[in-house]
């Protein structure tokens, strides 16, 4: 039988109402790391699909013994291979430079997720001028990454000046049916997983803009406490995570 | 959590050595893996299959640091810890099985 807790280090609102505190957090926080978990499962059935999917297609040097992969070239019959694709970068037309802008957006998405936590360690001290100051560092990458990533579809969907043959048509770019890269599912999942991924990062920049506004107003400060920047910081975390993973078997594997 | 640490004026003092500590590693993890994807040629089947394996063992590594860290998930309970990665290890292990029993099927099928 669980009777009140006797122990007063725990703080009064960290309590649930059978007087216990399961696992030693919160219900608000343990409820974002079940959320996480299940956020988990669909991302890794999308990319297990991704991964499934792919292997089933020839690659280019099944279809092409001996060739190379520097001649690599984009074809409906086989899986087009990442570093061809991915290969342009804003205001630098024309160069080839595989796999260089994702590896940017990779950069500011690990560097948000550093602010994040320094806002969530300035919570801890109830520093509320620190907190804003990282949340603001925060909202700025994410605004960036989503910045990035729309150019990049941009480019995806507008293709390159060479395009490709598709029943005798020169195509360019991609769309749900077509696509100059390679077979029509690869440029549903590059649409559906990096989208899906990007709706989480939109999600994840609404909710840090509440946050801010409420640190700025001084309502955790009332409170007395910063742990709503701590659950957003867990979301937002688990935000970089899976692009962790998109960006292993989307783009390098 | 860490203490909190004041200075001699009752400040708290910011504990984030640790935190950018973590940022290098994630930032020297992601350099290895793109200097792994130029070097390694893919162009025979061995290297196509060490470039893919030693690009999971270094998400993974990635993935343990930002939910270990970032998350905080290592300074929590060990009920907590294990809630959160049990599944996931589930997870793991039913994909590694399905690929390991059926993956060469896909390839009749189609």
């Amino acid at each position: 039988m669980a009777t009140a807790n006797s122990s007063t280090s725990t703080p009064e609102r960290l309590m649930w109402q059978g007087g216990i505190q399961p696992m030693k957090v919160g219900y608000g926080k343990l409820m974002m790391w079940i959320f996480l978990l299940s956020d988990t499962f669909t991302f890794s059935a999308l990319l297990i699909s991704y991964g499934l999917v792919r292997f089933s297609y020839p690659s280019f040097q099944d279809l092409n013994p001996g060739v190379l992969l520097k001649d690599f070239t984009f074809s409906q019959e086989w899986w087009p291979t990442p570093e061809a694709v991915f290969e342009a970068v804003p205001f630098l037309h024309g160069i080839s430079l595989p796999l260089v802008f994702v590896g940017i957006m990779t950069f500011i998405l690990i560097f948000s997720s550093v602010t994040m936590v320094l806002a969530v360690e300035a919570g801890h001290r109830m520093d509320k001028a620190d907190v804003e100051k990282w949340m603001l560092w925060t909202i700025l990458g994410g605004i960036t990454f989503l910045g990035s990533q729309a150019w990049e579809w941009n480019h995806f969907i507008h293709g390159t000046p060479e395009g490709s043959m598709i029943d005798g048509v020169q195509f360019f770019g991609a769309n749900l049916v077509h696509n100059q890269y390679g077979p029509t599912a690869f440029a549903d999942f590059f649409f559906f997983i990096t989208g899906f991924h990007g709706t989480h990062v939109l999600s994840g920049v609404i909710l840090n803009i509440l946050i801010f506004y409420n640190t700025a107003n001084g309502v955790y400060e009332k409170r007395g406490h910063y742990d709503m920047i701590e659950k957003v910081g867990l979301y937002w975390h688990f935000v970089d995570l899976v692009w962790v993973f998109v960006f292993t078997f989307f783009y390098l594997v | 959590m860490a203490e909190i640490v004041y200075d001699k004026n009752g400040n708290a003092k910011p504990q984030t050595k640790a935190l950018w500590r973590v940022f290098w590693i994630l930032l020297g993890i992601t350099a290895v893996e793109f200097l792994i994807a130029f070097t390694v040629s893919s162009d025979t089947g061995f290297g196509k299959w060490l470039k893919i394996s030693l690009f999971i063992i270094l998400t993974f590594v990635k993935s343990f640091y930002i939910v270990g860290t970032f998350m905080h998930l290592k300074d929590e309970v060990k009920s907590l810890i294990w809630t959160i990665v049990l599944p996931i290890i589930f997870v793991v292990w039913f994909i590694a099985a399905l690929v390991y029993f059926e993956g060469s099927y896909i390839g009749e099928v189609r």
